[in-house]
């Protein structure tokens, strides 16, 4: 990190997080083939959607069927922090004009925020478009490139279950979630722990009575509101 | 519908969503902001969702009866866990998971 928002520090900030995209991007590319989707649909997710985290829940929703607007509801709630996120950003952007704020949102992800909320650290808390833009431009591409080779790849494997690669999901999910409890640095580490295990129950009762497509978001907005009740008693 | 116009439905809106929630935020800034409680809702939809999402793939739904833990599932998601805390990498954690399952299939 250095103190320059040009194009070049740009370029030589988002190379670490190449390689993250890369890996991150492949799995999703074998996982949609392993899970029945052509090459062209995994692309189009990529294209599109851009967000891990909506794309693999899309993904999962679909293979089971759900209706469209309970698959756009949940793609709605996975990608809510990333209205925080954009919300941040923009209080940094407000010098430049309306054009180039919209275009730093629409490619906005978790790795251009941290990278841009790290390098405020080094500028006087100073961002602009050449170098938000750069990072957000680096970061696109390395998400098409390795969804297109892992859904390439993807066709070679004959048999997904045998190599465990249904469960590549699962341990995403795990992942993300490990990774967020660590990476909060405003929720208390005890708070997380609690509503994460109310989550659990609540999944658990929840798929007693609701159908499984409709589990997840009923969970997010009674643990989330549970969440902030508890914080607000106990915290 | 066919299930190629409904999957292609479904990603043309899941697009639209994921850049509306991106792209308003810095439309609208400029003149208001968030709520204090939507702000606090919101912060805590991530560790909910990713847990939820979890838990919902160890379980295997019975209608009538409790849900039954998928024991493979359950199993794998111990070394994923652990490799989550040691490497603190997306791309490895993914990796371990996968090869619990494979190696839990073996036995």
């Amino acid at each position: 990190m250095d103190t320059y928002l040009t194009k070049k520090s740009a370029i030589k900030e988002s190379i670490p997080t190449i390689f993250g995209y890369i890996g991150i991007s492949m799995a999703f590319g074998i996982i949609g083939k392993a899970s029945g989707f052509s090459t062209l649909e995994v692309s189009l997710m990529s294209l599109l959607i851009y967000a891990g985290s909506v794309q693999l829940t899309t993904l999962n929703m679909l293979v089971a069927g759900s209706p469209i607007a309970s698959i756009v509801l949940a793609a709605f709630l996975v990608n809510s922090r990333v209205i925080l996120m954009s919300t941040t950003v923009a209080g940094y952007l407000k010098q430049e004009n309306l054009k180039r704020n919209i275009l730093i949102g629409t490619f906005l992800t978790d790795e251009s925020f941290a990278l841009g909320m790290n390098k405020i650290n080094y500028t006087n808390d100073r961002l602009n478009f050449t170098w938000f833009n750069t990072v957000n431009i680096v970061s696109y591409i390395t998400w098409q490139v390795g969804t297109l080779l892992g859904a390439v790849l993807g066709s070679f494997i004959t048999d997904p279950k045998k190599l465990g690669l249904d469960f590549a999901i699962v341990a995403m999910f795990i992942g993300l979630l490990y990774l967020q409890v660590i990476g909060d640095k405003k929720l208390n580490k005890v708070l997380q722990i609690i509503v994460i295990l109310i989550s659990f129950a609540l999944t658990y009762l929840l798929t007693i009575i609701l159908p499984a497509n409709l589990v997840v978001i009923v969970v997010t907005l009674i643990g989330c509101s549970l969440g902030m009740v508890i914080k607000h008693v106990f915290f | 519908m066919s299930s190629s116009e409904y999957i292609l439905t479904t990603i043309i809106f899941c697009g639209i969503t994921t850049l509306l929630s991106r792209v308003i935020p810095f439309v609208l800034l400029k003149k208001f902001t968030l709520p204090p409680k939507l702000v606090e809702f919101l912060s805590f939809v991530p560790i909910v969702i990713m847990a939820a999402l979890w838990f919902s793939n160890l379980l295997i739904a019975k209608p009538g009866h409790l849900p039954q833990l998928n024991m493979q599932y359950a199993l794998a998601s111990l070394p994923t866990f652990i490799s989550a805390i040691i490497s603190k990498s997306l791309l490895i954690i993914v990796i371990v998971g996968m090869i619990s399952l494979a190696v839990l299939r073996l036995i």
